[in-house]
């Protein structure tokens, strides 16, 4: 017998080495591609071009009144006498009013529809929020001027309703004092209550509600089925389920959706505008009448377009952008950091 | 096989469960309605539904707690809440909506509304004469305007950062997302201040269709964007495994499988530009007459001149100004409609319309292979059974 031993030999010629792969595109692909690219330029052109035209119709503002800009509470351009603190002050009121309303109301709503409605109503609800995002701003707006406030918050001579409740019974926080206004005098007028933070916070809420309720619904139904049945097979009622699976895994949405609406009430003009009855200083008392936000100054102050005055408003519009834009910011990576977020759109 | 999983329905109420929220309901209101009327001098509507609120939750427990554990009571009392929570919103949008119709019904039922402009009526007119047809036409114009400048833009761009990846498409998708957050009234500054006082422009139907354009074109590409995202993988790996160029797969792939949800994500968009009031009450001036010519003159829209009409404070105007919104509403309504119709199907799937056609296509190009491969061998038995 003879055994043949083959040994494995290496065929002629240099080493194997990885080929190089080099993609040839078609030239009609290298067209697309630059189409693509050049409409995506277009779009980041029109973006940054807000940001750096405000920024730039900005500067003589800043210039004339330097650091002032952000703690005068005044707003006379003319005498160069302006500065955002205390619409900033107001803004940050009302958008914080809003979301203190808005948040346990879209919770509810959003569980209510992932958790509790019947599998056949859940697409119809899911619809009628959306449309609530949509209802435009001025019919929020006429509502809240028309029916919320003269009938159901400030009512007849008295004033009858929450506002004054609140007044009444928790006027020693000083967040919900009334100054020169004192509920149990007969003859107190009711104008002291209406036009104030509060009312415009509570238009505003009503406009953000749909937002923060569509993101936490949608966190919401993404808690995974198994740790569901889990709860249940270990006994867990369903608000056990809810508290010790849902609102766990949902609680990265919970959050950027509600900074996702805080944003959203921030830039809220119309609403505010018909309301509010505009100070320019800082105005803590939430219930009292008057206050302010950036967004309807610059609606009522855009047509003195008196250089000065206008470049003020630039800066102010800047100041509005910049804080929204820091809020969407930190609710976009709260929402993509967390566990429910990496697939949810938002 | 595994197959996909269902929740379970879990369905456990009984008939004493119901009893027990009808028995709380009864009684809080009974008890709240003593209170109010003999015991103290309360009268607000307000405070007696929240009292009878609170009463009924309390009953509520103690009636469950009656023959249940602590955490059932607490679980009924939690369902209770969100029952209640999102009740109190759908009240509010049924609320909102039904009285912009409630107070815009004078104004609604004169046909003139409709079709008339506001040349010859003063504040004083009755309602039978005058109208919104300039802000309807407004509008429309606006809206058009602003969908001409963003829906090419916005589904490229939306093309653009989910099929070309690389650094500079990270970049604009950030850029974009940030730019979702921007206020109305700074989109509205922004144009005021670069095309009316910059390039010396009259503030216009244009000027304000820019400055929709400026909102809505964030909005848009977000949201296709994420609809282009969600077309699977494999249906792109397959064209381009059959050689199909890049371009030619997403026209002819991508973006028809990504239809219906691209469409909502403009129609949506389209929704929400239609009712902004800020960026148009900076840009596109106040007209009281018909300007059908957006480059040109001040032009009016559905929400400016609610708004306008509004700050009036005179009833009659204030009457229209609520026609005026519920005109706008039904603007709105519609989109979503069609919206809904169009889309909310998930990529790839089809209407019935686009399932048959696709079937007919398909069935004339089995009958003409079948044709083909009987020229190709007229001798073979003719067994094909096609367009049955």
């Amino acid at each position: 017998m003879t055994s043949v031993t083959i040994t494995p030999s290496t065929p002629e010629g240099p080493p194997d080495a990885p080929r190089r792969i080099r993609l040839r595109r078609l030239p009609s692909d290298i067209l697309f591609r630059g189409i693509a690219a050049a409409g995506g330029t277009v779009v980041l052109a029109v973006m940054l071009l807000v940001g750096l035209f405000l920024g730039v119709r900005a500067v003589p503002a800043v210039r004339a009144v330097g650091f002032g800009f952000l703690t005068t509470q005044d707003w006379v351009p003319a005498q160069l006498n302006f500065g955002v603190a205390g619409v900033l002050v107001g803004t940050v009121l009302i958008a914080l009013v809003a979301i203190s309303i808005a948040v346990p109301l879209a919770t509810g709503a959003a569980l209510y529809i992932s958790e509790y409605a019947p599998a056949r109503l859940q697409p119809v609800l899911v619809n009628l929020v959306d449309l609530m995002a949509a209802v435009p701003s001025v019919v929020y707006g006429i509502w809240g001027f028309f029916l919320l406030q003269p009938e159901i918050l400030v009512r007849g001579e008295l004033g009858d309703g929450l506002p004054r409740f609140l007044t009444t019974y928790l006027g020693w926080i000083p967040l919900f004092r009334v100054d020169g206004y004192d509920p149990r005098d007969p003859a107190a007028s009711a104008t002291a209550l209406t036009s104030s933070t509060f009312v415009a916070g509570i238009i505003v809420s009503m406009m953000v509600t749909p937002i923060i309720a569509s993101v936490m619904r949608e966190v919401f139904s993404q808690a995974p089925l198994g740790e569901r049945e889990g709860a249940f097979a270990l006994g867990a009622t369903k608000w056990g389920m809810i508290r010790s699976v849902v609102l766990p895994f949902g609680r990265g949405g919970m959050i950027g959706g509600t900074m996702l609406g805080l944003g959203r009430a921030l830039g809220e003009t119309i609403g505010v505008f018909l309301i509010i009855s505009m100070v320019f200083v800082v105005q803590p008392h939430i219930l009292q009448t008057g206050g302010g936000s950036i967004a309807a100054l610059i609606a009522l102050r855009y047509s003195d377009d008196a250089g000065i005055a206008l470049a003020a408003l630039m800066a102010a519009g800047l100041v509005l952008f910049a804080m929204t834009l820091i809020v969407n910011f930190g609710a976009g990576i709260i929402i993509s950091r967390s566990r429910s977020g990496a697939s949810s759109e938002v | 096989m595994e197959t996909p999983e269902v929740r379970r329905t879990i369905s456990n109420t009984r008939r004493s469960d119901v009893y027990a929220v009808l028995g709380a309901g009864a009684s809080s209101i009974a008890l709240t309605t003593v209170l109010f009327t003999q015991l103290a001098p309360f009268d607000a509507i307000l405070g007696f539904v929240v009292v009878s609120y609170v009463l009924f939750l309390g009953i509520y427990m103690l009636l469950v707690s009656l023959d249940e554990a602590p955490p059932i009571v607490r679980d009924r009392l939690a369902a209770a809440v969100v029952h209640s929570l999102a009740f109190l919103m759908l009240v509010g949008l049924v609320v909102v909506v039904g009285y912009t119709f409630f107070r815009g019904r004078q104004a609604l039922v004169h046909l003139n509304f409709y079709y008339e402009d506001m040349g010859l009526a003063g504040p004083l007119q009755p309602l039978s004469v005058g109208g919104v047809k300039h802000a309807i036409v407004g509008t429309l114009e606006q809206i058009a305007i602003s969908l001409i400048i963003t829906m090419p833009l916005g589904i490229l761009g939306a093309v653009f950062l989910s099929e070309v990846p690389g650094p500079f498409s990270r970049f604009v998708r950030i850029i974009v997302e940030a730019m979702t957050a921007l206020p109305s009234i700074v989109a509205g500054l922004f144009i005021f201040a670069m095309v009316i006082l910059g390039l010396g422009m009259d503030k216009s139907g244009l000027a304000a269709g820019m400055a929709l354009s400026v909102m809505m074109l964030p909005i848009i590409i977000r949201a296709a964007d994420v609809v282009i995202r969600l077309v699977p993988g494999t249906l792109r790996e397959a064209a381009l495994a059959l050689g199909a160029s890049q371009w030619r797969t997403i026209w002819h792939v991508v973006l028809p499988t990504a239809r219906s949800g691209i469409t909502t994500a403009v129609i949506l968009g389209t929704a929400r530009g239609i009712g902004e009031t800020s960026p148009v009450l900076l840009t596109a001036g106040f007209a009281q007459t018909l300007n059908a010519n957006p480059l040109s003159g001040a032009q009016t829209s559905l929400p400016l001149y609610t708004f306008q009409m509004v700050r009036t404070g005179e009833p009659g105007l204030i009457a229209r100004a609520f026609g005026a919104a519920a005109v706008l509403m039904v603007l709105v309504l519609l989109l979503f409609v069609l919206a809904r119709i169009i889309g909310g199907r998930a990529p790839g799937q089809l209407s019935r319309g686009q399932r048959s056609r696709r079937v007919r296509a398909s069935r004339r190009d089995a009958i003409r292979f079948a044709a083909r491969d009987r020229a190709r061998r007229p001798d073979a038995l003719d067994t094909d059974k096609v367009g049955s």
